[in-house]
């Protein structure tokens, strides 16, 4: 169903009405066809033509998004005479092409269709596919239900997108809206230059998924009966948690029901962007979706209804908010909201017993990111909140803050429309079109110059160390993956090597071959030298290629045992604190020399108790030094490497506290443990590779009345709303819960605004702003109506982490527990008319039950024998660490039948046809023998091979002749020329490209050791410490009702 | 008139009481300062506030370990001797003790609540046993500000009225016997 991928319509060359008048007939976004490419050429001319035009008059700023009001004007006459204001918009950069073509500037930049991306050296695997797939998500998309289901695939198709650039209008690539045009390469996703208008056709005019969030109303321009108060159907885009099939069943319409005249001068002049009708619009939208929405009412009984997993991935529901607002919206696998309808009062959501929260992911790669340069970064004086898309104008030279409601002045400059070249529009610059906007910070915002990239590498070099081989695979990593190191040419690079003594090295330019020091004194550490241990990467590459290919060998004979970490850590953040930067530290036993050596807590009969296991530090040794690296800005990552128990919940501190992000490789060994091995391998490579902000803060603020009162995630919380991050990467997901201390009955949009404020590792200051814009309901029904069932639960996890830490594991279980006994007594005694039996849940909250018994049966917080405290304290760091969608998928798998896999419901991206098999419950009932299973636990694939498997599968995909010889160990399919195969293929290749990282794929048949791991994950079936899904559900029921 | 032993637990305890006020206050002006510094709204355009601004947070970072600090200096003492040596609850066991012995029992009644609530609190401290109450990773999450703050202020109240307490109760016994 997530199948935005297809490229625009066939109505192409008609034009805007004709395609218009093509999607809304279909009622139906997919059925369109390829792109016609006759019309590329005309459309690269008029970029060129636009581009270097714009280039001249407007140094900073290559405007690409168009949004011409002349032509918007036009086009108001020439459709409809009411029509909300998305459709002008729309219009208006659908019509820009003709004028700008017009013009015959020709010109520079780009001489051909081919476009894309001109880095040789992508500094982020992840991003480079992405811009051509941007693009599509937005293309197909033209009805507003869609926008939800983008945001998944936003980053998912775009690989495949990018392998066929002829069909996607390859002009078409992204365009941010704001191009510094100094940046010289592709940092943080920007493509510079590659400026386009996006003229090629109605629908094609969005290709991102911003773009695309502004240009939601498409469908609304063609039907004229937007004022039909047909309010039903509207509702269908408030609630998305529909299965698809009765979406699509919903004939478009606009809710443009309340719309004043007032858009019609929206679009036919520079008058104000006159937000105030939206509130009131709003209000309607709200009211109907309460009471004409049949299936986000329909209360569930879960004891009868069993099947309730829809087939599809589950989407976030949508806002209930007016949809001019709405696409306007940040992307909610950024910044998500446990509750879509914020409760008006304490009261009101103490009674809800359902926690308020954020989920953020704010340095995601993104696909398209419009980048403003600008000497003045326009924000509220009193709140300091950055401007934004809900913010309203009272005229044109006054803004009211939606955070504090203080009315502040549009500074001159911001008058003027870059992007339209038009004075007199602070509406339509490209800050009030965006939820997700990143400024190029000036000097005020640097407290020293900007750091450059520094690069220290710790190394275990113990005996135990040189046993588990592990140094051969990440200098192999490093040598692989020097040249793809974030950075420039001011990237500083070092190691650190130690046992019971600290090895520097110096990697001085000149020296034939790395020299190294030798630092015994533990007990007081220094620097042996005051410099060359920090190098420049670029002017000493050989002699640090030259270190990493002898160093593995290095060490081979040692028999020293002793682990000196603690001393280790210091001298490497001495090293480092002049800059700051990060630290890469590698350890393989518990330290125990030293500062912070520890000892072994674990007793491994005990593991069974819940009550006395250590899941807090035995020292703050780690912690004091973490915050000293904040201090400095310097972030600690830790991979741990180790087979014995290392003390993960002391160790784990330093990465904690210094925003460094932890990875575990239990029981890693190069000869017994290959799997762990290609994990650390694809692990590193994504590390080492992915992009990097140094020296950041982050702040989160929220409108007047709400507040937030405890953070999670990685970090120094150094204000009540300042998170210190020495480093940020695009793989940390931070959670917040929030209070709300002043009634907010007197408004009723509420906003959240975070702001991350970093140093790229190009050394330009930056700041990435989100914006998110939510309704406040006054009753029960609608907060349940409006709650995030997976951000609920991603939320609980976290609150239940620290519960588990200051109380005790027990305790937070039954948290948990309470947590939905709570909640759903809370809707059957005050939101539930008439009592029925049974276990009655809203359906926003349909599949609460289960995601709290996966989490219960998660490796965090399940009882029993098997999880190491290890491995527990590191699944602790992962649900604190992790952003939401990684969080669900470990903690809630997705099965999948892929045996007979066919092409029906495919979804074709390019030219692959990627099968769509449904999610199966977590249950062993859904499987069979005579099958093959493949369940994607977000950082591992697991395919399990049932024992009577068809034999066409066996040889076909697996290519083995019979079930028997299907290898122990085997985390690769072969590629071979069957159909089968290639769907088989496809599909896993398709799950693996929608997440940075690189889950490995572990082929199981019935006697492998890792087949009690796949069904461990079944959270459905009884284990012998947990309930099963229906006795949790009588188990809640009994308590309900009680 | 007479100088009994009871009579010179309240002079001492009268000191002493001043020096807790003190450190109290300390606390709360301190809290007050984590909490406020940042949202003094700042002159936008003059690009020295904005600098300023971020010069403040580095300062209130240094705060903030310091509160945890001056705390830790006394759990450094505490690992070497066996007694519980933070500057505050020590000082209030001494009351209590001494008023057990001066066997004053209202007196020791009034401020057994409180000698319980430190043990608590001593107990429940953050487990790797650094920083008692005050664990600068935490303190920022406004919530747990909120608590230190109320019972900083509750605190204060409590020694306040119980410094005029043990000034009436020192006259008292000074002129009764």
């Amino acid at each position: 169903m997530s199948q935005p991928g297809i490229p625009a319509s066939g109505g192409a060359s008609t034009g805007l009405q004709a395609q218009n008048g093509a999607a809304s007939a279909s009622g139906s976004p997919y059925t369109n066809g390829p792109v016609q490419n006759a019309l590329l050429s005309s459309q690269v001319s008029v970029s060129q033509g636009y581009n270097s035009q714009l280039t001249g008059s407007y140094p900073h700023l290559i405007p690409a998004k168009t949004l011409n009001p002349v032509s918007g004007q036009s086009n108001s006459g020439s459709s409809q005479t009411v029509s909300p204001l998305s459709n002008y918009q729309r219009h208006g950069q659908a019509l820009y092409g003709p004028p700008v073509a017009s013009h015959p500037v020709t010109p520079s930049l780009h001489s051909g269709p081919s476009p894309q991306m001109p880095l040789p050296t992508s500094q982020n695997p992840a991003a480079t596919p992405m811009p051509s797939g941007s693009f599509l998500p937005g293309a197909s998309v033209p009805s507003p239900s869609n926008w939800q289901y983008n945001y998944l695939s936003q980053t998912n198709h775009c690989p495949r997108a990018s392998s066929q650039p002829t069909m996607t209008g390859n002009t078409n690539l992204m365009s941010p809206q704001y191009v510094s045009s100094g940046d010289t390469s592709l940092q943080n996703n920007i493509i510079k230059s590659g400026i386009i208008s996006n003229t090629n056709n109605g629908s094609m005019a969005v290709h991102n998924s911003y773009d695309e969030i502004e240009g939601g109303g498409f469908l609304a321009t063609s039907q004229p009966t937007h004022k039909n108060p047909t309010m039903s159907r509207s509702v269908g885009y408030s609630y998305p948690s529909l299965p698809p099939g009765y979406q699509n069943t919903t004939p478009p319409s606009t809710t443009g029901t309340g719309i004043p005249p007032s858009s019609l001068n929206y679009a036919s002049g520079p008058q104000a962007f006159t937000q105030t009708p939206l509130g009131a619009n709003h209000l309607t939208a709200s009211m109907s979706g309460l009471s004409l929405h049949p299936e986000g009412l329909r209360v569930i009984n879960l004891l009868q209804e069993r099947n309730m997993l829809p087939s599809t991935p589950l989407q976030p529901p949508v806002p209930n908010l007016h949809e001019d607002i709405q696409k306007l919206n940040c992307n909610p696998e950024l910044f998500r909201c446990t509750l879509t309808s914020i409760p008006q009062t304490q009261a009101l959501l103490n009674k809800a017993k359902l926690p308020l929260g954020l989920l953020l992911h704010p340095f995601k790669d993104l696909v398209q990111l419009p980048v403003v340069t600008s000497s003045t970064i326009v924000r509220c004086r009193s709140c300091r909140t950055y401007i934004n898309p809900f913010v309203s104008f009272l005229d044109q030279r006054r803004w009211k803050c939606n955070l504090c409601y203080r009315i502040n002045d549009v500074p001159e400059e911001f008058m003027y429309n870059p992007l339209t070249r038009v004075y007199g529009e602070p509406h339509r610059r490209p800050e009030v079109q965006n939820a997700t906007i990143e400024f190029m910070a000036p000097s005020e915002y640097m407290l020293r110059p900007p750091q450059p990239p520094v690069y220290l590498f710790v190394f275990d070099v113990s005996h135990n160390a040189v046993e588990t081989g592990y140094l051969n695979s990440v200098c192999q990593s490093l040598l692989d993956n020097l040249d793809l190191l974030p950075g420039n040419t001011r990237t500083k690079i070092g190691f650190i090597t130690f046992d019971s003594t600290i090895h520097f090295y110096s990697l001085q330019e000149g020296l034939s071959q790395p020299q190294m020091l030798i630092v015994s004194d533990i007990e007081d550490v220094f620097i042996p030298m005051p410099e060359n241990l920090l190098v420049n990467l670029n002017e000493s590459k050989e002699l640090v290629q030259d270190l990493l290919k002898t160093l593995p060998q290095m060490f081979t004979k040692t028999l020293e045992t002793q682990s000196a970490l603690g001393p280790a850590l210091q001298a490497a953040f001495k090293l480092m604190s002049p800059t700051g930067g990060r630290m890469s530290v590698f350890q393989t036993q518990l330290p125990t020399l030293g500062v912070g050596a520890l000892k072994p807590r674990e007793e491994p009969n005990q593991r069974s108790s819940a009550k006395e296991i250590h899941l807090t530090p035995s020292t703050d040794f780690y912690k004091k030094l973490a915050l000293d690296c904040s201090g400095q800005q310097v972030a600690v990552d830790l991979f741990l490497l180790s087979g014995q128990y290392s003390d993960l919940a002391s160790l784990g501190c330093i990465s904690r506290y210094s925003a460094g992000s932890v990875y575990y490789y239990p029981s890693y060994h190069h000869q017994h443990n290959p799997v762990q091995v290609q994990k650390l391998q694809k692990e590193l490579q994504r590390y080492l590779t992915r992009k990097i902000g140094f020296e950041a803060v982050m702040r989160i603020r929220c409108t007047k009345g709400l507040s937030i009162h405890t953070f999670h995630g990685n970090f120094f919380v150094r204000s009540t709303d300042l998170l210190s991050l020495p480093n940020v990467n695009p793989d940390a997901g931070y959670a917040v819960q929030m209070s709300v201390e002043e009634s907010l009955t007197d408004t009723q949009l509420v906003s959240f605004q975070s702001a991350l404020l970093y140093t790229s590792s190009k050394g330009e200051r930056r700041i990435r702003v989100h914006t998110l814009c939510l309704p406040v309901v006054s009753t029960l029904n609608e907060v349940f109506l409006g709650a995030d069932v997976q951000a609920i639960s991603g939320l609980l996890a976290n609150m239940a982490v620290d519960r588990s830490v200051t109380a005790s594991l027990s305790d937070a279980r039954d948290a948990l527990v309470n947590a939905v006994i709570d909640s759903l007594s809370a809707y059957r005694s005050s939101a539930l008319s008439n009592q029925q039996p049974g276990l009655m849940v809203p359906f926003s909250l349909r599949l609460f039950p289960l995601f709290v018994l996966a989490l219960l049966k998660q490796k965090s917080f399940q009882t029993g024998t098997n999880a190491r405290l290890d491995e527990r304290i590191f699944a602790m760091c992962q649900v604190k660490n992790q952003p939401l969608v990684y969080l669900m998928l470990t903690t809630h798998p997705n099965l999948y039948r892929v045996d007979n896999l066919s092409d029906e419901g495919a979804v074709s991206i390019n030219d692959r046809t990627i099968p769509q098999p449904p999610i199966l419950q977590l249950s062993v009932e859904k499987l069979s023998r005579d099958g093959a299973f493949l369940m994607d636990a977000g950082s591992v694939l697991m395919l399990w091979v049932g024992r009577n498997c068809g034999q066409n599968f066996l040889s076909q995909v697996l290519g083995v002749e019979n079930y028997t010889l299907i290898p122990q160990t085997m985390t690769d399919l072969p590629e071979l020329d069957t159909p089968e195969s290639a769907r088989t293929i496809a599909f896993i290749s398709w799950l693996r490209e929608q997440r940075p990282f690189y889950p490995i794929l572990y082929v199981i048949r019935d006697e492998s050791p890792m087949k009690a791991n796949f069904l461990q994950n079944m959270v459905e079936d009884r284990t012998e410490s947990a309930l099963s899904y229906y006795e949790f559900l009588l188990h809640i029921q009994q308590q309900v009702n009680k | 008139m007479a100088f009994t032993f009871a009579a010179f637990c309240y002079m001492l305890t009268l000191v002493l009481c001043a020096s807790l006020i003190f450190f109290v206050i300390w606390h709360i002006i301190a809290f007050d300062e984590l909490r406020t510094d940042f949202k003094n709204p700042i002159d936008q355009g003059n690009p020295a506030r904005a600098r300023e601004r971020l010069k403040n947070i580095e300062r209130i970072c240094c705060l903030l370990r310091k509160v945890s600090v001056r705390v830790r200096g006394g759990r450094l003492l505490a690992q070497r001797s066996p007694t519980l040596v933070v500057p505050e609850y020590s000082i209030h066991g001494l009351f209590c003790l001494m008023f057990l012995c001066a066997a004053e029992w209202v007196t020791l009644g009034l401020n057994i609540p409180l000698l319980f609530y430190h043990l608590w609190r001593y107990f429940h401290r953050p487990a790797d046993g650094s920083e008692v109450m005050y664990d600068a990773v935490s303190i920022m999450n406004a919530d747990i500000l909120n608590y230190c703050q109320k019972e900083s202020w509750c605190k204060l109240a409590f020694y306040l009225l119980s410094f005029f307490y043990y000034l009436y109760s020192m006259v008292y016994t000074l002129v009764s016997f």
